[in-house]
């Protein structure tokens, strides 16, 4: 199979995935208790001609599964209507936080990579030597160091004793130097565990493939040692490395939860937990619904990433 | 001067059981263009001494004493960079189990074209046209739509031959061998041993060839090397070798070959296991599975010499036949009892010494 057709397929069994995204968030309002005409008229007592009224204009009158089809019709356009609570645009509302924690995710995930891959390939060649020893323990305390207790001693240090960076997000866009500096922090906050994690399992799957009879071949074919290394061991040990990324991002997504809300970041996380502790429905469907689309994609891009790493893969 | 020569090799493995001698003293030669077969059970160190010749052992693997003379020079003194040149260039390897020696997420074409491009300033168009050269001239039918095949679109032997193709890339001038037809089907086994046959007459490259196996030994070789728990113990012209082993594990060797239209209910075997080589046997390392050790084999380790005259190996030349038994300096009281003999015309064979001595002459038993 060649590459293209792999993608096409993976493609394909995504949207099935994705429909089942749907169905659960759809579902998950229902299945919890009360009556959403409570909840719209703001729990005050109304006739039956006006509950009456209300259900045919939320379509509550109709059968489950076409109010299903009517809501997944808005929603495959973007459209989540209006927050019962705050009475905003709700697409409106998620579509400014999604993008600070998406690139707030990104970022942790980016330098979990930059400082996860060479580390891991220094601790694998040299195992049992210094180098690796301290990057055990350097992966052990950023693996055992709570992100809440991390982002707070930062931002106590470099925020408030040092004045080196803003305490909370600059009135600037997202894609500005102001807001770059900004996000320091944060990133390191939720990305060291996940570097921790990067080198560790680097580090092991660099040991096995270094046992590798092709890694003999290589070296006896008279290759420099580096080549062999960076060419031959790595793109071999790197595939469990992108299988557990691709699973870190829902992970990371997790973790903006408690991040957000110590650097005051505009992010999905915090806007998630104040709609629940609103119960702003609306506003729980789209965000969890666009984090399980974000996670579904991730993955996609996984399984395409796997491929062209292992040519095996595609068959 | 010989091509290679190697010269009072030890290797040792150090584990949590001790320390292993894999290889422990061993010494041969072989001249250019010959092709000289290295042969013993599993475990004899027969590997161990081929790796150790790039100096491609690995931790806890170390060569510990002994010279290897490549073209004149000591490789134990080469830098890791000269060692890099020499690689894949002057001494390449063919390894056994081609399907884990490709790397999986490679194409064969690259893999091969890349040992040319670490050896010889090509561009990488011309790299790629000689590897496609390379690929023909082992075999692989449709070559340059080969080329671009990952290794698990071939055939195991497919793979073998695209793992020899890779070792020729450079013209080499000693190939090494590892097993290179085991764990391959028979017919396909055939085919390679042809083609390494085609190799070892056509070209001027010098073979290596390490092996269990006698009946590829008798198919390639010139001179073989019997390798007995990290000693040699016999060395001849591979004529010699078959017709008259002087060496009893040689002899148990040759008995066990399977042969058709062998009348003998059970197949013959060596008796016994490789001692282990943390605590290896006193004297003879053989004698314990001997059948015809007596009192003074667990006592002194019989040193190769001349079967002939039991002079010492080190005046003889590269083709006298050398054996390592208290047999050859006179030693031994009740003598080697076995005869070869010799089946048909195409046919060399070894009575099972193991059946032919009676149990009383057994080492232990009073005289």
């Amino acid at each position: 199979m060649s590459l293209g057709r792999y993608v096409l397929t993976r493609i394909a069994v995504a949207v099935p995935v994705l429909l089942g995204v749907t169905v659960l968030t759809f579902s998950f309002i229902h299945a919890l208790p009360g009556d959403p005409i409570d909840a719209l008229v703001g729990f005050r007592s109304v006739s039956p001609a006006t509950e009456a009224s209300i259900r045919a204009e939320y379509h509550l009158d109709r059968p489950i599964w076409e109010q299903y089809l009517l809501w997944l019709r808005d929603v495959l356009v973007l459209e989540f209507g209006e927050s019962p609570i705050t009475g905003r645009n709700v697409m409106a509302t998620v579509g400014r936080r999604l993008p600070a924690t998406l690139a707030l995710g990104g970022a942790a995930w980016l330098l979990a990579l930059a400082i996860g891959v060479p580390t891991g390939i220094v601790a694998a060649v040299r195992h049992g030597g210094p180098a690796d020893e301290l990057s055990r323990i350097a992966a052990l305390a950023g693996i055992a160091t709570p992100n809440f207790w991390l982002g707070l001693v930062l931002l106590l240090l470099f925020g408030v004793r040092l004045g080196w960076v803003r305490v909370i997000p600059p009135d600037a866009p997202l894609a500005s130097l102001a807001m770059a500096k900004f996000m320091l922090l944060p990133t390191i906050t939720l990305g060291t565990a996940s570097a921790a994690f990067v080198t560790r399992l680097l580090r092991s799957s660099m040991l096995a493939e270094l046992d590798a009879t092709y890694v003999r071949t290589a070296r006896a074919k008279g290759l420099r040692e580096r080549t062999v290394i960076l060419k031959h061991v790595l793109r071999n040990a790197f595939l469990p490395v992108v299988t557990i990324t691709g699973l870190q991002l829902a992970f990371l997504i997790d973790g903006a939860v408690v991040v957000e809300r110590i650097f005051s970041w505009p992010g999905m996380g915090r806007l998630l937990v104040r709609s629940i502790l609103q119960r702003d429905y609306p506003v729980i469907q789209a965000g969890v619904l666009l984090i399980g689309v974000s996670i579904v994609l991730a993955n996609l891009l996984v399984d395409i990433v796997y491929a062209v790493l292992d040519p095996r893969i595609r068959y | 001067m010989a091509l290679l020569e190697v010269d009072d090799l030890v290797v040792q493995f150090y584990t949590d059981d001790g320390v292993v001698r894999a290889v422990d003293g061993i010494s041969y030669e072989i001249r250019a263009g010959e092709t000289v077969g290295l042969v013993g059970e599993s475990g004899a160190g027969k590997s161990v001494a081929s790796l150790a010749l790039l100096r491609l052992l690995r931790s806890p693997g170390e060569i510990v004493r002994g010279e290897i003379r490549f073209d004149g020079r000591d490789l134990r003194e080469c830098s890791a960079a000269e060692l890099r040149e020499l690689r894949g260039n002057d001494i390449a390897m063919v390894f056994q189990d081609a399907d884990a020696a490709l790397n999986p997420v490679y194409t064969v074409g690259e893999q091969i074209a890349e040992a040319i491009r670490a050896h010889e300033p090509v561009t990488d168009r011309e790299a790629r046209e000689r590897a496609i050269d390379l690929l023909e001239r082992v075999g692989i039918a449709d070559a340059t739509a080969r080329y671009s095949d990952y290794p698990h679109e071939f055939s195991g032997g497919m793979q073998q031959r695209a793992v020899i193709a890779m070792a020729l890339s450079c013209d080499p001038a000693l190939l090494i061998c590892d097993e290179p037809t085991t764990g391959l089907d028979v017919t396909v086994q055939a085919g390679i041993l042809e083609l390494l046959a085609d190799l070892a007459r056509e070209s001027e490259t010098a073979i290596q060839l390490v092996t269990h196996d006698l009946g590829v030994v008798a198919e390639l070789c010139d001179r073989v090397l019997v390798q007995y728990a990290g000693e040699i113990v016999e060395r001849a012209p591979v004529e010699d070798l078959f017709y008259d082993p002087k060496h009893p594990y040689t002899a148990g060797l040759l008995a066990s070959i399977p042969r058709l239209g062998d009348d003998r209910p059970r197949l013959a075997t060596v008796p016994g296991t490789m001692p282990s080589l943390v605590d290896p046997p006193t004297g003879c390392r053989f004698h314990p599975r001997c059948p015809f050790a007596e009192d003074a084999c667990a006592r002194r380790n019989p040193s190769l010499v001349e079967a002939e005259s039991g002079s010492p190996a080190v005046d003889a030349g590269p083709d006298t036949h050398l054996a390592a038994c208290l047999e050859y300096t006179g030693d031994l009281v009740g003598g080697l009892d076995y005869e070869v003999r010799v089946r048909d015309e195409s046919e060399d064979v070894a009575d099972d010494p193991c059946r032919e001595r009676k149990p009383e002459s057994r080492r232990g038993d009073t005289r």
